[in-house]
């Protein structure tokens, strides 16, 4: 029997951005907040002298503890899916106190005007037959302009370095709060390649900062020493935008925010169509309790926000057969063994310090988004940004060699020895969009640690999905090539390549959607559950799908929106969003 | 072959340089093969004995220092081990460039990993019903260690029944040709492919050759310094700019971590 806590305002599930950005947002304006976080209690200075390959990149150390929980993977809904039982082929879901959002790489990007009206968009643009059979495609509910001043919060409070990208004028509020971070020879290199080509480079935008910097909450971000640590690492110097560093430090000195680690969420408790709060698992005793509250978020990561809410039966569950229901809907990524794949090329006369470096830090370019393509010649939709990044290779996980080489032996170490540092390669990152039968829903056979079923994904790659990342596979070539590379690899994407059954991505979306209606979407923008008022979801489970470049500033963005909306419902109740429209309740 | 296995309770005293074992080995196959294999490390133990040996890794000059560290924590059997040394010296060779898997550690970086979390798939999801879905490690019902043992003793077998030899009396080529067999899922093994139990050991052997020293692998960051990757350098904010390459001396967490 689950013990009954004393009432609390609001209860979060997770520490990572999502739920975060609302424990500062709410405990800042005199709100008791009661985090909950899965795994165990992180500060700073647990990320001192970390700099260890094989503990935090090899062995995963900060990632989801899969011994409690995991996910069954299939690709279609006539097999038998198989759970993904070890890190080595997990997405990197965070765990600890502040989630992902500590090992992040720390690129930042906005997503595209386009994103948030893909369907009509592209109805407008091509008419409806562009759309593919299949392809669950819908608007987000929300536009960009209306999304704007919460990207320009999230950065402001992140500190990131970068400059404008010059295709798209007119579409920022404000500048970057940093400079760009340093230029090396690699960027040097593409960039200089990719004007000789006519394209528009411009610098990814970074969460490692290339100068000390203090957010309008007081909190201190460090500049970054371009160490090479930054990927499922926490970062030693504190120059990292994390939410250790930002939001839950804020949340934290207003004395209204509790953090309870090693308390695993496995319920929403609702009575009458009201959440009445979060039935979780203290790991260390094995206890239950209810944390009973006034609001509910829960703010996970996709999978955990799902299942959450199939768990709890909340909502109605997605049915790929007949495209009803809404939870599990929508599942997408940039999965690794296709979006993730990378062009490389081979200098025979070049070196450069590729051991130095940040996760951010590079040059990207969007001149092959969605928006600067005529998709009537194309053979998809949407579109992708290339790039490259220095992010510092570190020797276990970075032993390539051009084509035709053993992947061992002595041809293999002589090889990978002197092309260590002899390399450049050029990654696309493109729009995922949905397909009917991607989606997730609750394991018929495998269950957790605590007896409940595991979260069922069934996920397969289509035409559209392999025939854009052909196309840039070979922009990426013609810049390597122009970059003057001996040998290029670029990766053999066929007609047979499918969904390897690892569990997707770090950028995956989906599941909680947000929309214009509660027939297609199971949030409104607010991230506001349509039939439960007072429960928010919030992470990238609101994505319809996933926008060409990487997903944590619009999962910042939607949770500063979010929140705005929760303290509406903590001072008025009610459903924010009517027919489209904001209610009384909103205002 | 065995003559340098300073494992074996005959030859205690002596210090372990597998190094030179795999040495002598290859002499003998330079020299007329493997049938000889016993007869030639005889042949070549005096000569090894000698302090000035320039084919030991750690220098002519210097005295083999006494590694403690380097004992078994997992292998049963030495022959067990035996056949890994020269499993994974196959896949990273000692070559112009420096040592090669045994002289770098891996062996027994190997053994201490499937010794501990790692090697008894802790942070696993190991509920059944096992499917061997993917065809991982992890997916097997076998646990790393258990892998790894049964794939190197199938490899032993496999080098009695083509080569009537032990495998690890077996030549470089006939190791190599075994090994691709494995790689390339030509041989039964129990509870997972031999691809997956290859893949394994292939991974292994690599972060054995380049992890921090303090794991026992990367042994004096001579994996490192082939690489010419710096290791737990603090900052590169000086010579981030540069255009040139810049080779660095090696920093192992050992000077790196606050005390």
């Amino acid at each position: 029997m689950a013990k009954m806590l004393p009432k609390t305002d609001v209860v979060i599930v997770g520490s990572g951005w999502a739920g975060g950005i609302a424990a500062a947002e709410l405990s800042k304006k005199g709100y008791k907040v009661v985090g909950l976080e899965r795994g165990k209690a992180q500060v700073r200075e647990d990320f001192i002298g970390s700099k260890d390959e094989l503990r935090y990149d090899s062995r995963k150390v900060m990632f989801q503890d899969l011994s409690k929980e995991t996910l069954t993977i299939r690709n279609t809904t006539d097999e038998v899916a198989s759970p993904n039982r070890s890190n080595d082929t997990n997405a990197i879901n965070g765990t600890d106190t502040g989630g992902s959002g500590v090992h992040w790489n720390g690129m930042v990007y906005r997503w595209l005007p386009t994103d948030f009206e893909m369907l009509s968009k592209t109805v407008e643009k091509y008419g409806k037959d562009m759309i593919p059979k299949d392809m669950t495609v819908q608007d987000w509910g929300i536009k960009y302009d209306a999304l704007e001043p919460y990207y320009d919060k999230f950065e402001k409070a992140t500190g990131i370095s970068g400059e404008p990208d010059p295709l798209r004028p007119g579409q920022r509020s404000s500048d970057y709060p940093t400079p760009p971070q340093k230029e090396t020879e690699i960027i040097r290199t593409f960039t200089k390649a990719a004007k000789e080509l006519g394209y528009h480079p411009y610098r990814i935008a970074s969460a490692n900062l290339s100068e000390a910097y203090t957010n309008p909450d007081g909190e201190t971000i460090n500049g970054c020493v371009y160490c090479a640590f930054c990927e499922a690492f926490g970062c030693d110097f504190g120059a990292k935008a994390d939410p250790i560093a930002t939001v839950l430090a804020t949340a934290s000195k207003t004395g209204n925010y509790e953090l309870r680690n090693n308390a695993y969420a496995v319920r929403v408790v609702h009575e009458n169509g009201k959440a009445t709060g979060i039935k979780y698992v203290d790991t260390e005793t094995g206890e239950e309790f209810i944390q009973p509250a006034d609001l509910v978020v829960v703010s996970g990561f996709v999978f955990s926000n799902t299942r959450l809410m199939l768990l709890s039966e909340i909502g109605k569950p997605y049915n790929p057969k007949d495209g009803t229901g809404v939870i599990g809907k929508n599942l997408t990524a940039h999965q690794r063994n296709l979006t993730h794949t990378r062009v490389r090329g081979f200098f025979d006369e070049k070196k450069f310090n590729r051991y130095a470096g940040t996760g951010a830090l590079g040059v990207t370019m969007d001149d092959f988004n969605v928006e600067q393509l005529d998709h009537t010649k194309l053979d998809f939709l949407h579109g992708f940004c290339l790039r490259t990044s220095q992010r510092g290779d570190r020797p276990i996980s970075n032993n390539h060699v051009p084509e035709g080489t053993p992947s061992w032996g002595p041809e293999f170490k002589e090889k990978s020895l002197f092309y260590a540092n002899r390399r450049i390669d050029v990654q696309q990152q493109n729009g995922a969009l949905p397909w009917r039968e991607n989606y997730m829903d609750l394991d018929p056979t495998y269950r957790d640690v605590f007896g409940d079923p595991l979260l069922r994904v069934t996920s397969k790659f289509h035409d559209q999905d392999r025939n854009i990342v052909k196309y840039a596979h070979q922009r990426s070539k013609e810049l390597l090539e122009q970059m003057g590379a001996d040998y290029i690899t670029v990766p053999d994407i066929n007609e047979d390549t499918e969904f390897d059954k690892t569990s997707l991505s770090d950028h995956t979306g989906g599941g909680v959607i947000m929309g214009e209606n509660p027939e297609t979407s199971a949030v409104n923008n607010y991230s506001q559950v349509w039939d439960m008022d007072n429960l928010f979801v919030v992470g990238a489970s609101s994505f319809p799908h996933l926008g060409s470049s990487n997903p944590t500033a619009t999962v910042g963005t939607l949770a500063y929106r979010a929140t705005e909306g929760m303290i509406k419902v903590l001072e008025n109740g009610g459903q924010l969003i009517q027919d489209g429209k904001e209610t009384a309740a909103a205002k | 072959m065995a003559d340098k296995n300073t494992n074996k309770p005959e030859n205690n005293g002596q210090v372990a340089d597998p190094s030179r074992r795999n040495f002598v080995k290859n002499s003998g196959i330079a020299v007329g093969g493997v049938a000889g294999g016993a007869l030639l490390g005889g042949l070549f133990t005096s000569q090894f004995g000698k302090k000035d040996d320039k084919k030991s890794s750690s220098g002519a000059d210097k005295k083999p220092e006494k590694r403690y560290e380097e004992a078994r924590m997992f292998f049963t059997r030495f022959a067990d081990f035996a056949i890994l040394e020269q499993a994974t010296e196959r896949i990273f060779p000692e070559d112009k460039n420096g040592p090669g898997a045994i002289g770098l550690g891996v062996p027994y970086f190997i053994d201490k990993q499937l010794a501990g979390p790692y090697g008894n798939n802790v942070k696993d999801y190991r509920q059944g019903p096992f499917t061997n879905g993917n065809g991982t490690a992890a997916d097997s019902s076998l646990n790393r260690g258990e892998i790894i043992i049964n794939g190197l003793r199938k490899m032993s077998d496999e080098s009695m029944k083509r080569f009537d030899a032990k495998f690890d009396d077996a030549s470089e080529e006939q190791q190599t040709e075994i090994l691709k067999d494995f790689e390339a899922d030509k041989v039964q093994l129990k509870g997972i492919s031999s691809k997956a139990f290859f893949k394994l050991l292939r991974t292994l052997t690599l972060e054995g050759a380049y992890c921090d020293p303090l794991y026992g692998g990367n042994r004096d960051m001579e994996g490192w310094k082939m690489k010419e990757y710096p290791g737990s350098i603090a900052s590169y904010a000086n010579m981030i700019e540069e255009k040139e390459f810049i080779k660095m001396d090696q920093i192992s967490l050992t000077d790196y971590q606050p005390k």
